[in-house]
């Protein structure tokens, strides 16, 4: 079964707060339900399916009694930051299947106001004894792939700094963004080194706040009055050490990607913008190769000279600012790719940023490592 | 700087049911990794099932010690810089670890390195990885 046009995203919405010191998570969570259901013209008791990955308490077990929600399907798939990219496909999947008709994702996280600046590997996996003794932190572990990525394809650290730069770009017109000054390609380079290669401008922000997603079935999306935002494609991978056996400078977006394109019937040509999940620089680069954009090894060439800047370049990337400056909230995000895909397809982005005629959209999410195991999830959206 | 590193800097590794006999080796300075009794093949980290074929029967056989660095990171943001890598054994499985007793900016892909165990704040060994032929 395919769900290409079997489902519609109706409702989105990103919470304006970058620093939640005032709220718990949970409100947080009811917040940007409420947002993206009022977005979409509905209300809590239309909801019959609902979708989170790590939330408050044990999931959607606390986080449903919490809504007053009364679903009929659940998914509380973890794959990290991806998961909510992997939401819409399953809520599309469930739709499909006539297992619900309105399904909402949330994530909502405060790391700033928690003050958890600096994530360290606690999950407890059975790889956790063979690694913390040399300790990881999510910056080192970007890095073994970027270090590697030099070595391999000769990419460069300012090359790496064109994809900061086009973030600040579409940030510098985001009321909402952590930082909203425009930088450049030195500004990047002289910034500290935080995980050689890896410089602190090649990093994320770190924010509190959230996003919600409302994905309904085709006969509720006309009947609502928001503009249509079809689910054409969607895959999902894990990719891991292969028991000692990495390759570190490709993703889960290698099939995650070829699984999307091939179920919307369309190619990475086809795409007008891209929302790429950003916690470093590194990721995006990696991301755009293994998702066909271009050639592998040849992202750094790619990303040069402003080609993600929308207005400029061919491929308008994170035109909110994306996790380098405007929100990675939870430590995570995932979701602001779609919610900004969805604004462009609706022609609702930031006039400075919008893509022009943008009919076809792209959201991708990598929850985890880059170098050594991570969720991936693909969706390709169209305007219809 | 030469670079050497305090067991009070190590954090201590787990020791479960399916990974004892790796860490009781790595206390007498020997480096295991895993082995299929079936495909053959090795692995890294050592576990109950072989990750190459499904098999059950596994078991941890000595490596060499030796091997390449296939990538590596020194984390600056910290009063005391350190070299995350991975290092390719030549039995043809990597694993992750750090880098010591070498000048941390003369680091390269594909230096080839050795093993040498530290202690971690347990005491238990970990296995680590300096430049081949002593520092
Ligand atoms: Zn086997």
């Amino acid at each position: 079964m395919t769900i290409n046009g079997k489902a519609y995203i109706a409702g989105a919405y990103e919470h304006p707060t970058r620093l939640a010191t005032d709220k718990s998570v949970s409100q947080l969570h009811a917040e940007v339900a409420a947002g993206a259901l009022e977005d979409a013209g509905l209300s809590f008791k239309d909801v019959d399916g609902y979708f989170t990955a790590k939330a408050p308490g044990m999931g959607p077990v606390s986080m449903v009694e919490y809504l007053g929600l009364k679903p009929r399907h659940l998914d509380s798939t973890e794959i990290g930051g991806s998961s909510y990219i992997a939401h819409v496909s399953h809520a599309a999947q469930a739709i499909a299947e006539g297992k619900c008709n309105v399904a909402l994702i949330t994530l909502a996280g405060r790391p700033k106001a928690e003050g958890m600046a600096v994530v360290k590997g606690d999950f407890k996996g059975p790889e956790n004894d063979f690694e913390i003794p040399y300790r990881p932190v999510v910056p080192n572990l970007y890095a073994l792939s970027a270090m590697r990525h030099m070595y391999e394809f000769g990419t460069t650290s300012e090359q790496l700094a064109w994809i900061r730069v086009a973030a600040s770009h579409h940030a510098s017109h985001n009321p909402n963004a952590v930082m909203r000054d425009k930088v450049t390609v030195e500004d990047v380079v002289n910034s500290p080194l935080i995980a050689d290669p890896l410089h602190r401008l090649d990093s994320c922000v770190i924010s509190d706040g959230g996003g919600a997603l409302v994905v309904v079935s085709p006969e509720i999306a006309r009947s609502l009055k928001r503009p249509l935002v079809k689910v054409r494609g969607a895959g999902e991978a894990l990719k891991h050490m292969d028991g000692g056996r990495p390759d570190m400078t490709s993703s889960g977006a290698v099939r995650s990607g070829a699984d999307a394109f091939a179920e919307a019937g369309v190619t990475p040509q086809d795409i007008k913008c891209a929302m790429i999940y950003d916690s470093f620089t590194i990721t995006v680069l990696i991301s755009l190769e293994d998702l066909g954009f271009c050639k592998k090894g040849e992202g750094g060439k790619f990303v040069s000279d402003g080609n993600l800047i929308s207005g400029v370049g061919k491929l308008p990337f994170n035109t909110d600012g994306g996790g380098l400056c405007n929100n990675h909230p939870a430590n995570r995000g995932g979701i602001t790719k779609v919610i900004e895909a969805v604004r462009q397809l609706r022609g609702e982005a930031h006039p400075a940023v919008q893509v022009p005629n943008c009919d076809l959209a792209l959201a991708h999410g990598t929850g985890g490592w880059v170098s050594t195991r991570h969720g991936s999830a693909t969706l390709i959206m169209e305007r219809e | 700087m030469n670079m050497d590193i305090d067991a009070s800097k190590i954090p201590s590794p787990g020791v479960e049911p399916d990974t004892a006999e790796f860490w009781a080796a790595a206390n007498d300075g020997v480096l295991k990794i895993g082995s299929c009794n079936s495909c053959g093949e090795p692995h890294f980290y050592p576990r109950a099932i072989c990750p190459r074929c499904g098999s059950l029967d596994v078991g941890l056989k000595e490596a060499k010690g030796t091997g390449t660095i296939y990538t590596y990171s020194v984390f600056r943001r910290t009063s005391e810089p350190y070299a995350l890598a991975w290092v390719s054994l030549d039995e043809g499985v990597g694993m992750m670890t750090n880098i010591i007793n070498c000048d941390l900016d003369e680091i390269r892909i594909g230096q080839e390195v050795e093993v040498v165990f530290r202690p971690s704040e347990s005491g238990q060994a970990v296995p680590m990885f300096q430049p081949r032929g002593g520092r």
